[in-house]
């Protein structure tokens, strides 16, 4: 498994960068590590939203995946959370994809669109991280202005 | 083909009479084109949308409730709501006034103060565009009808967020074969691909799109346009299929901004799904509302010898 503790979101995002213009022969003579990598990724941007919320990453796995683990963590009363559920099963899907068959023709496509995938999990957990109330209103069908109306008296 | 949605009570909300008005044209010349008959709500009212539902979403609750009243009041059973936020709330109001005592309390004072019957849950069933097509009329349906198949199209099909989150909202959904899913929904990709479109693996049909968040951090909202879009690419997508008009807009909207902003162009057309079955059933692209689309995808269209 590659070593990623320590990045950054912009460093993960550099990382999705690099596989989306890396070679066909590149990815596919490393398909496994890359795999390996994607998911790792996944879970570094994870764990960056935890560790910001006061947290500690879990080290568990659910269907066998800590990354779904730190999902459904980061997901316990913040059903916003809910916004990335699919993205994070969807790297799994991809990661899963390439480790059955690393030799298929189309191995470096199917990582590629698993590095859009982690591209997009880094996009949205950035997005919260500036505005918590990303996917607030719309995944979780929660009011974003509630307390302040009620603040000042308007409801 | 099942005669249950044959006749539904049609609900375009907002978005639908303004930015959507293409999904509106679309989704009635739809209908026409296939036999099925849409009973405009008489009267409706916003659904609560974003304004009401981030202050006060019992409130939100009672403006949903009204429009279900109205529906039942009419005599209709059905209503059919084809913007994924005007679908969600309603689902949401059934929801909550089926559980929560106290949106079934302010729903009540309101309608009595409004001065018409309290809406009680489970009179009226509320569905989206796909589940009225796909029920009424079922991908056999669509097979025998298409007049100009849609073959050789590929397609990215893109749900957005509100048609499927949050989870609890949607009871009839992830029951198994034959319902939708809200880990990957297919509802849209199975009508398409009836008509003859050529579906491409599209793993972020359900991504946030930062839709809420276009004006108050409008660069967060492009980026996570502009990943749709080049992913959709990557998956060698002619066309982002929609069905949602906030979904439809800001995936229009951000595709420039994202060549203005961040220099980065993109070629993926996006069209209404409706939009592409009328042109499959034969209806012109004017008459579905092309023209009204910020993305022009008239060459391409031409090119497929639709519209």
């Amino acid at each position: 498994m590659a070593t990623i503790r320590g990045m950054s979101l912009d460093d993960i995002e550099a990382r999705c960068e690099a596989m989306l213009v890396a070679s066909d022969a590149a990815l596919s003579a490393a398909a496994v590590q890359r795999a390996d990598e994607l998911l790792a990724l996944g879970e570094a941007v994870l764990e960056i939203w935890l560790a910001a919320r006061g947290g500690v990453p879990t080290t568990e796995t659910v269907e066998g995946f800590r990354l779904l683990a730190l999902h459904r963590q980061g997901a316990r009363g913040e059903p916003s959370f809910n916004a990335c559920r699919e993205s994070c099963r969807e790297l799994v899907y991809h990661h899963n994809l390439v480790r059955l068959d690393p030799a298929h023709a189309e191995v470096a496509r199917r990582l590629r669109l698993g590095a859009m995938v982690a591209r997009h999990l880094v996009l949205f957990i950035g997005g919260k991280l500036e505005v918590a109330g990303l996917g607030e209103f719309c995944c979780a069908a929660r009011p974003l202005r509630q307390s302040e109306a009620q603040a000042n008296e308007i409801v | 083909m099942s005669t249950k949605y044959k006749q539904v009570a049609y609900y375009p909300g907002c978005a639908l009479e303004g930015t959507g008005h293409a999904y509106d044209r679309s989704t009635r010349e739809l209908g026409k084109a296939l036999g099925l008959d849409l009973v405009e709500l008489k009267n409706w009212n916003c659904c609560g949308a974003m304004e009401v539902k981030n202050v006060d979403p019992k409130l939100q609750t009672y403006l949903s409730a009204r429009n279900l009243s109205i529906a039942e009041d009419m005599g209709l059973k059905t209503v059919m709501a084809p913007c994924n936020g005007c679908y969600h709330n309603l689902k949401k109001a059934e929801y909550d006034l089926a559980h929560d005592a106290g949106s079934q309390e302010v729903t009540d004072r309101l309608s009595r103060k409004a001065g018409h019957r309290t809406y009680e849950a489970g009179k009226v069933t509320t569905i989206h565009a796909l589940d009225w097509i796909r029920e009424a009329i079922g991908e056999d349906g669509i097979k025998a009808r298409v007049k100009n198949s849609l073959t050789g199209l590929k397609v990215a099909n893109y749900y957005g967020c509100m048609y499927s989150r949050p989870r609890h909202i949607f009871p009839e959904k992830d029951k198994g074969p034959g319902s939708e899913s809200t880990y990957k929904p297919h509802f849209m990709d199975d009508l398409l691909a009836a008509a003859g479109a050529e579906n491409v693996e599209y793993p972020l049909k359900t991504a946030c799109c930062g839709g809420a968040h276009t004006l108050s951090d409008s660069d967060t909202s492009t980026k996570l346009v502009l990943n749709l879009l080049t992913t959709a690419e990557a998956c060698g997508a002619d066309v982002i299929a929609t069905e949602c008009p906030t979904c439809h807009t800001g995936l229009e909207m951000h595709q420039v901004r994202a060549e203005k902003v961040f220099g980065r162009k993109t070629t993926v057309k996006i069209l209404y799904f409706t939009q592409l079955l009328g042109m499959a059933l034969g209806l012109t692209a004017r008459k579905v509302g092309v023209p009204e689309n910020l993305s022009d995808p008239s060459e391409l269209l031409r090119a497929r010898g639709l519209g």
